[in-house]
């Protein structure tokens, strides 16, 4: 054997090596960050032992640990996120098949599109102070909040303004926050369903208006529905945005004063009225748990983490039971 | 149909310009939906106003920031103390903090979802692929105050100061740079990793081959074919991850403490542009004071540098989806 091939084979021998070490690098890294997870769920697991009860779920926050409850965060927390999703999503998917079915390649929808990317990745807590500027400021044009009384003729709505650290700020904040992402993912649904399928009806001469509503959106419904659910159970954990506005972490009642469904099927107002009263939400209840000095309160928000986290697997469980379902059913 | 009565009376109209109620409703949503479009822009300007107008100037009987407080002091003052008297506002400390956090986070998570990308997208088998893709998902998906609350109860006391107190001897505070830098880079590499295995999944299998072809290694392969040939994305994400661990405040607050220190040391407590925002908005905030005119200064700069950083990144990633298609 030659010179030339000796060092050949003992080149060939260490690359080969090295493939092999990258390759275990690469699969170990992946396994390690999985273990992180399985770390980060045992830790939080196991200080919630014990302390994550049906008392936990139904009393309101206490300063002793063992009475402390989540009950007016959770509520508070569906109720913001309930509101988000009313007023996200038609703008969401609105803005979406505008640009998708409608516009033209103008330098205004480039500049649209580029601004909805941006947005997208703009700190939550910019959101935060806009929020606080216009909801709780009101752009300093008012500085004492002023009481005003809508009569809608059976019942009478009182609200502020400036709207302060109500409900429907939180919400309003937090549909601003999450509408880039329901857009862009909206538009990736949109852009999914072939092309056929609106020429199809097109030709038989639907408007554009009926091909979008009768044939485009259902059939880009479950991407849509993906997206959306995946955003809202983003805005679900946010806290610095809410944390900014200044909204409560300790409360002792839910939203409007409701005390359950049966209260709320009883005296249907006060659900109308839930919009303009104070809120807290899960993960500022947390929060304040976790700057508790008292050690006792590690374990109350370990137990609140425990609440926060089934609630976001129940919607990631919905949205993708509702991907596996559907995307069955369609064929092109 | 109701145009179809017109268009016989008047032969000369086109049917693009007779009336019907059916092309009023067809342009009246059209314009709905164009509205809600814009609303996007709306918000960005708003973003803008707000920002602008407490930090650079306003309307004449108030002051903004920047007239309160000099440029000079704000940029180069070495101490942030806006809340005692006499306050000093020199951003370095926060600005300090800010890379700080950033800077750990990208090394334990850039590299990371690197690895993670090229292991999903070059080593793995299907089957592992679509095991381990969900779970990075749930690790996506999980709430940064989780992740502060790993980092306070489980980094801090089971990594950090066993390794650094006992075994090195270096005093390690509860609230420290470290742990939040930490848990910031684990939040970051599921976003690193399904966005840099998207571009390394779009780089042409026949670059792949041609490379097998000559008698390269897996290895070869990955590092020298695809990661270069799919580099600007994979910038593109980078700069995406540490935009966003610059953004980040939950997990920082909880873990990394609330004192801004001008310092390079991981191990003490610190302060960064987000974390003085929400800590100064947990308290009662004096209409008008030039400490909540300083709240939208900070949030003006981090505002611009996340800004610049999504930019560049959307103006790669442009570049790159022309290169393959």
């Amino acid at each position: 054997v030659s010179l030339h091939g000796q060092v050949y084979e003992r080149r060939l021998i260490w690359r080969h090596r090295l493939g092999k070490l990258f390759g275990w690098l690469c699969r170990w890294t992946t396994i390690l960050s999985l273990v992180v997870l399985a770390v980060l769920l045992f830790t939080i697991v196991r200080q919630a032992w014990g302390w994550l009860d049906w008392g936990f779920l139904t009393h309101s926050n206490s300063y002793k640990a063992q009475n402390a409850g989540i009950m007016p965060a959770l509520w508070g927390s569906l109720w913001a996120v309930g509101l988000t999703a009313l007023m996200a999503v038609p703008l969401g998917v609105g803005a979406a098949v505008y640009l998708e079915e409608y516009s033209k390649p103008t330098r205004l929808t480039k500049f649209i599109q580029l601004n909805i990317s941006n947005l997208a990745g703009v700190p939550s807590i910019v959101y935060g102070i806009l929020g606080f500027t216009v909801f709780i400021r009101m752009f300093g044009l008012r500085d004492r909040p002023e009481k005003f009384v809508a009569s809608l003729g059976f019942a009478d709505i009182t609200f502020e303004l400036p709207l302060g650290r109500v409900v429907l700020s939180g919400a309003c904040t937090l549909t601003l926050l999450s509408l880039p992402v329901v857009i862009i993912a909206a538009q990736e649904a949109l852009r999914s369903v072939p092309q056929s399928i609106r020429h199809a009806a097109l030709a038989l001469g639907a408007t554009k208006w009926q091909t979008i509503r009768h044939q485009v959106l259902p059939a880009a419904l479950p991407g849509i529905l993906t997206g959306v659910i995946l955003s809202m159970s983003r805005a679900i954990g946010e806290t610095a945005p809410l944390a900014v506005l200044g909204v409560a972490s300790q409360l002792s009642f839910a939203p409007g004063r409701i005390t359950g469904p049966v209260d709320a099927i009883q005296h249907p107002v006060k659900m109308l009225q839930a919009p303009f009263d104070q809120f807290t939400v899960i993960p500022l209840q947390i929060y304040s748990w976790i700057s508790d000095p008292k050690p006792a309160f590690e374990h109350v928000a370990a137990a609140g983490i425990v609440v926060l986290l089934v609630v976001l697997l129940t919607l990631n469980g919905t949205a993708i039971f509702i991907r596996q379902r559907f995307q069955k059913k369609i064929r092109w | 149909v109701p145009g179809a009565g017109q268009l016989r009376r008047d032969n000369r109209s086109t049917l693009r310009r007779t009336f019907s109620w059916h092309r009023l409703r067809e342009e009246v949503i059209r314009g709905g939906l164009f509205c809600c479009a814009l609303l996007s822009v709306m918000t960005t300007l708003a973003i803008i106003f707000v920002l602008f107008t407490e930090a650079l100037f306003t309307i004449p009987p108030h002051t903004a920031f920047f007239q309160d407080v000099s440029v000079r002091e704000f940029f180069l003052g070495a101490q942030w103390s806006p809340q005692y008297d006499p306050p000093h506002y020199g951003i370095a400390p926060l600005i300090c903090g800010t890379f700080l956090i950033t800077g750990i986070s990208g090394l334990i998570g850039l590299p990371a979802g690197l690895l993670i990308a090229i292991y999903l997208s070059e080593y793995s088998s299907p089957r592992a692929r679509s095991l381990c893709k969900p779970l990075l998902e749930i690790l996506a998906g999980i709430p940064t105050i989780v992740y502060g609350y790993f980092g306070l109860s489980f980094v801090t006391p089971y990594v950090i100061t066993p390794l650094f107190e006992s075994l090195l001897g270096v005093p390690v505070q509860g609230f420290n740079a470290f742990s939040g830098g930490i848990v910031v880079g684990i939040m970051i590499i599921p976003m690193v990793a399904s966005l840099s295995e998207d571009v390394l999944r779009a780089v042409p299998g026949s670059l792949r081959e041609a490379g097998y072809a000559l008698g390269a290694t897996k290895f070869d392969v990955s590092a020298k074919i695809v990661v270069p040939s799919a580099l600007s994305g994979v910038i593109a994400s980078f700069l995406l991850a540490l935009s966003r661990s610059i953004g980040e405040t939950m997990a920082v607050a909880i873990c990394s403490g609330n004192t801004p220190t001008l310092t390079l040391n991981p191990l003490v407590g610190i302060q960064t542009m987000t974390t003085f925002i929400v800590n100064v908005m947990q308290g009662e905030v004096v209409a008008g004071s030039t400490v909540e005119k300083s709240l939208y200064a900070v949030a003006l700069v981090l505002f611009v540098i996340t800004l610049g950083m999504n930019l560049v990144s959307q103006i790669i990633l442009e570049k790159y989806r022309e290169a393959y298609q």
